[in-house]
């Protein structure tokens, strides 16, 4: 019963089951793709593709000189329609390649036979393949993962902590991977641990993915240090700092990083195109996307190409239901209701999750009646009450003074509020007018 | 392509995901949690005890109207906050006190302990016991005559005393077991611990109040009640009867617990529960009045701005 975890938090009811049990399904490679040249956090790629150019897969089409960034590829074989503007799942319009397929290929690029061992590589080559491959966190954060793997001289990283919670619910992508492909993250896993010279390695698994935890163990076993261990199933048991938290007992300090407590944490899909990336040197063109939720007619978990219009992956899904819907890219408590169903899935896609009538609400909200829900649910120990008012009423200093800043846009507290206050709203917009008051006074 | 079918999709701020507690199911709940004491005052003083309550909970109610109406707000009648004050107003009231007298009591609880600050969830102090002060003020005598209840074996005196004024003025302690059972005389709802512990137990159950608050209370009175017993057990209570006897149970389930007139942070509720406690032992043995439950709650109302404010939990994380 005395499963690992962090303090606070929440149990909402998960509705994994549609599509826990699915195996990952290939997506039917679409005629057009939309490769958007931001797809991480930092600095945008410059395209290497004109209009009408012939690209092939794999093939890289945008980069950048710059060390927090990470260069796009070609998903398909084709011509280049157009390099424009193009929506994008994040919100607002973004540069991107469009890509008319004429290639018939259905396997992909053609990757060269890989090293034969990790040995062969040292930690510089793991880091310069993997920003190659174009690597992202694809735990829906898309942090450049060479960056992750270069810690500065002065941090020593003791620990890689592979994150397999999946703590969001609906969403089954990471869970489907570790039971088909656990060998691979294992390996990738491996590899990280030598490019940041870890001593050990712990895979972290809510224990609401049981077959996944036995086949970790499973094939871990045959590895040295890598500890696979079972957390319970809170939310958000998969944020970096809980995760952290409740394997080490580490607190990483407000405004650090895992690095500040030696600790570099991986999400189990990056650590498998870490070991496609190195093993097969294919660069990061697909990724496992959960198309789920009651709008959905056929839950699946698909392997779909970066690019794919989201309309097309709801089609290989049975399509969507009739009347109003709401299309979440990403898990229902941090995910983005999208406008557009021609915006691309991208590296960061963990899931597509379409809610039909019921799970709409739009009602407005009530007094707050400090029943001190929020507070007991968040797990950063936060007032999300007053943060969340002091952003509503653009009270800077204030939403400052009470550690504002520190809130990681979980939702635990929105979630609970019985007055369905939109804390976590407002407490993004107070995020904002603090960096803008930062940018005035740095200005002046 | 695009263009063939044209989707309604529906765009808010994450989480897209909500539990289905709301205002009116917390209180709902609360209301079903003092249905024991309710019942308890029904067989100890009989139909007044429903009299009472009805006429509380409808002043209650209409007062919130008005002052709703008359400010162009929704009228949330219906979300059952009013009904508990009235309930709890009621239960706190002397069995024999007119129902004329009530109904002001239920009305000055409303506007000036809820309305007047703005409604519910912006009122410093808890809205029953601003009525039960004002009645306090307003019939000091009515307000402390009481009545015996119908299973007490003599029923042949009209008043009788509560037990906390047996002990202050008499100093006659009232046996356990009848205090437990409520088979006392004293206000309508408090003279049962066991049906308001069965109360407060659901209220745990449901999650909707912590254990912190009532304990740390109830605690704070042991601890502060047994300090001066040990002191001078021929002159002072032994502190469980401080528990059993007068509002104690009844603030520490209902009151200390209220939501909106106490802290929200862990540190905050602790200092509440066991700064209540303390005020109840000064007041019962030192103050002029037996009974000190209802002015430890509202004197800790009022510092709990200030509580919230310097209790602020840890960020996780923050260095010290």
């Amino acid at each position: 019963m005395a499963f690992k975890t962090f303090a606070h938090g929440i149990h909402p009811e998960y509705h994994k089951e549609a599509t826990a049990h699915k195996g990952i399904e290939k997506a039917p490679i679409p005629s057009k793709v939309i490769i958007p040249l931001q797809q991480h956090i930092g600095k945008p790629c410059k395209a290497l593709v004109k209009k009408g150019e012939e690209v092939v897969c794999g093939q890289k089409i945008g980069d950048v000189e710059a060390f927090i960034s990470s260069p796009v590829h070609a998903s398909v074989t084709g011509k280049v329609l157009s390099v424009e503007p193009y929506p994008h799942p994040l919100g607002g319009k973004v540069e991107a390649v469009v890509i008319q397929r004429t290639g018939e290929e259905e396997e992909g690029p053609q990757g060269n036979p890989g090293p034969p061992d990790l040995d062969s590589l040292t930690p510089e080559e793991i880091r310069k393949r993997v920003r190659e491959a174009g690597i992202v966190g694809m735990g829906g954060a898309t942090f450049p993962t060479h960056v992750k793997l270069s810690p500065p001289e002065n941090k020593r990283i003791d620990t890689v902590i592979i994150n397999g919670c999946e703590c969001e619910p609906y969403l089954t992508a990471d869970h489907r991977l570790m039971v088909e492909e656990g060998e691979g993250v294992l390996w990738g896993a491996l590899a990280i641990k030598k490019a940041v010279g870890a001593e050990r390695i712990y895979i972290g698994v809510e224990e609401n993915k049981m077959d996944a935890l036995t086949i970790l163990k499973q094939k871990a076993s045959a590895f040295p240090g890598i500890e696979v261990v079972a957390l319970e199933t809170k939310y958000p048991q998969g944020a970096e700092k809980m995760l952290i938290k409740a394997i080490l007992d580490r607190d990483v300090p407000v405004g650090g990083l895992p690095m500040d407590v030696g600790v570099v944490v991986q999400n189990v899909g990056t650590a498998f195109a870490i070991y496609r990336a190195l093993k097969e040197e294919r660069p990061l063109i697909e990724r496992v996307v959960t198309v789920t939720g009651s709008g959905i007619r056929e839950p699946k978990n698909l392997l779909v190409r970066i690019g794919t219009p989201f309309r097309d992956v709801i089609e290989a899904c049975g399509g969507m239901k009739e009347g109003r819907k709401k299309v979440i890219m990403g898990g229902p408590m941090m995910g983005i209701a999208q406008m557009d169903l021609d915006v691309p899935v991208i590296k960061g896609t963990t899931g597509i999750v379409v809610f039909g009538e019921e799970e709409i609400e739009l009602d407005g909200y009530e007094p707050c009646i400090r029943c001190a829900s929020c507070v007991e649910a968040c797990p950063m120990n936060l007032m999300p009450l007053k943060i969340g008012d002091f952003g509503r009423l653009h009270m800077v200093e204030e939403f400052k003074a009470y550690g504002g800043m520190a809130c990681i846009e979980c939702g635990c507290c929105s979630f609970v509020c019985p007055s369905k206050r939109p804390l976590v709203h407002w407490i993004r917009i107070g995020k904002i007018r603090v960096r803008e008051a930062e940018r005035k006074v740095g200005g002046s | 392509m695009a263009e063939a079918k044209k989707d309604i999709l529906v765009v808010s701020s994450s989480p897209h995901l909500r539990r289905e507690e709301n205002i009116p199911k917390i209180m709902h709940n609360v209301i079903v949690a003092l249905v024991p004491a309710m019942a308890a005052s029904l067989y100890f003083f009989g139909l007044r005890a429903i009299l009472l309550i009805l006429t509380s909970v409808l002043s209650c109610l209409a007062t919130e109207y008005v002052f709703q109406k008359a400010r162009g707000k929704e009228i949330t009648l219906a979300d059952g906050s009013a009904i508990i004050t009235g309930i709890l107003l009621a239960l706190t009231l002397p069995p024999s006190f007119p129902l004329w007298a009530t109904a002001i009591g239920g009305i000055s609880a409303m506007a000036l302990g809820k309305h007047i600050f703005g409604g519910l969830g912006y009122n410093i102090f808890n809205p029953a016991l601003v009525g039960r002060a004002f009645l306090q003020a307003a019939f000091p005598v009515t307000i402390t005559t009481w009545t015996p209840p119908l299973t007490m074996a003599s029923v042949d005196t009209v008043t009788t005393a509560t037990p906390l004024a047996l002990m202050k003025f008499e100093g006659k302690i009232t046996p356990y077991l009848d205090l437990f059972f409520g088979n006392i005389s004293g206000s309508l709802g408090e003279t049962s611990a066991l049906a308001i512990l069965i109360g407060g137990l659901y209220l745990r159950y449901k999650g909707i109040i912590n254990w912190r608050q009532p304990l740390s209370y109830l605690l704070s009175i042991l601890l502060f009640g047994g300090l001066f017993w040990l002191i001078s057990p021929s002159r002072y209570p032994d502190p469980l009867f401080h528990i059993l006897a007068g509002g104690a149970m009844l603030g520490a389930f209902f009151m200390v617990t209220d939501y909106v007139t106490t802290p929200v942070t862990p540190l905050g509720q602790w200092i509440f529960g066991i700064g209540g406690g303390f005020l109840v032992i000064i007041i019962r043995l030192f103050g002029g009045l037996p009974e000190g439950v209802m002015y430890s709650i509202l004197l800790m109302n009022a510092i709990t701005p200030l509580l919230n404010r310097y209790t602020r939990p840890k960020v996780f994380g923050e260095l010290e």
